[in-house]
């Protein structure tokens, strides 16, 4: 009996080593955030001996997902797990309603404007959002574009103080 | 005679595919750096979904194929995609109201298959609906702007939903086997999609001052393999470097 508990403890205590090693990749295309901020990170298991790292795309044809899922391959290999493996998962749908609010906090110190509320469905289509100016906090942006420099992300300006941002759309 | 369930699944990879495929045509000639960015991000999530349904459609065949040999090593015959999808890209009016006409249908559609009774395309939809509806708010600001713009856009608008207005009857079509997967709760119904597809468009063009055309007949054939001469010139591109170096990998 003893030893099936030692053993099972063992092995959280494993998870708990792969899960910190995991949740300290960082997005390449916004490096302030990991993974783990972002919500891209969504589960780290035990299949037998082989660790399992469950990450999600942010958009369906997102280019960082094979990049991420090298960097959590290679983390896990630093920190000494042999047996691993990385599981790309579709369902449920990634959405920012899970980026962790350090997470906006660190976006917003990068100078790009953080998702706004919560993601709504075909009643927001034609809405109209608000985004404060992530670099002087006005509240006069004008949406330059709809899409930016990454799939995540729409193109602003602030009529206050001038200056561009991104702002990493709300989904 | 293939599975329903692949033929429905691919069907959906190749409208998005060849879709994505016209619209990083634009990539680097967009009218301004904003739309360009913008083509090029729709083009990006069309290519994902693409990719989505191909894989899905390579391991219910079971024959070993993957996303790749689906879309690189398939001929004209063989892509199901709706002619809508293949015409040439033409002037940026012609890009933008394609997307609408195509973004109004499927951010609707994606919506319900999100409810499939198959759990790997309602995962696939959930997200790609996310995308749907950013690119269908962008296209449709366009198709005001144009429409309520200056003459020269307004006439291009016009012009563009002449041409386009016959390729929408397509999206509509149900043949014997997707019906089956209708009622089984696996595929969309077209036909529910299509009071909310006109109500869009009446809205949107509306604002954009043009009226939807009076019915009239309607082109087919993309889903059963019968193509129009573009779809060849377009794999020509697409396919070239697996056709000339085949295996080739980055």
């Amino acid at each position: 009996m003893g030893a099936v508990i030692e053993l099972s403890t063992h092995g959280d205590a494993r998870i708990a080593r792969a899960r910190e090693a995991a949740a300290r990749v960082c997005d390449p295309e916004v490096p302030v955030l990991t993974i783990d901020d972002l919500g891209v990170l969504r589960d780290v298991r035990r299949d037998g001996e082989t660790i399992e790292v469950v990450i999600t795309p942010t958009y369906s044809g997102c280019p960082a997902m094979d990049m991420i899922a090298l960097e959590v391959d290679l983390a896990l290999e630093k920190a000494g797990f042999v047996h691993r493996k990385v599981t790309l998962s579709l369902s449920p749908a990634w959405t920012t309603d899970w980026m962790s609010e350090a997470g906006k906090a660190k976006l917003k110190a990068y100078g790009i404007a953080p998702p706004q509320g919560r993601a709504k469905g075909r009643g927001a289509l034609f809405g109209v959002e608000e985004i404060p100016c992530p670099h002087c906090g006005s509240l006069d942006p004008r949406r330059v574009s709809e899409f930016g420099s990454t799939a995540c992300k729409a193109l602003w300006r602030c009529e206050s103080c001038r200056e561009p941002f991104d702002y990493f759309k709300c989904i | 005679m293939e599975a329903p369930l692949f033929t429905y699944t691919l069907r959906l990879a190749d409208n998005a595919l060849v879709l994505g495929h016209r619209l990083s045509e634009w990539c680097g000639h967009g009218p301004m750096l904003e739309e360009d960015l913008a083509l090029a991000n729709m083009a990006l999530d069309c290519i994902g979904q693409a990719r989505n349904f191909y894989t899905y459609a390579g391991e219910m065949e079971g024959k070993g194929r993957s996303e790749d040999d689906l879309a690189y090593l398939r001929d004209c015959a063989d892509f199901t995609n709706i002619l809508l999808v293949e015409r040439p890209r033409g002037d940026f009016a012609f890009t933008i109201l394609r997307q609408f006409l195509y973004s109004a249908f499927m951010h609707p559609f994606f919506e319900q298959l999100s409810a499939s009774k198959d759990e790997r395309l309602a995962a696939i939809a959930a997200k790609a609906e996310k995308e749907m509806a950013y690119h269908l708010r962008h296209s449709a600001e366009w198709v005001i702007r144009l429409g309520d713009g200056t003459e020269g856009s307004a006439a291009r608008l016009s012009e563009a939903l002449a041409d386009l207005w016959p390729f929408t009857g397509e999206m509509f079509e149900v043949d014997a086997a997707e019906r089956a997967l209708i009622e089984a709760g696996v595929a969309v119904d077209p036909a529910s999609i299509r009071p909310l597809w006109l109500e869009t468009v009446d809205r949107v063009f509306a604002d954009a001052l043009i009226t939807r055309p009076k019915d009239v007949w309607m082109q087919s054939g993309g889903r059963r393999g019968e193509h129009s001469e573009h779809l060849g010139h377009l794999l020509a591109d697409l396919q070239f470097m697996q056709r000339a170096y085949p295996g080739s990998v980055w």
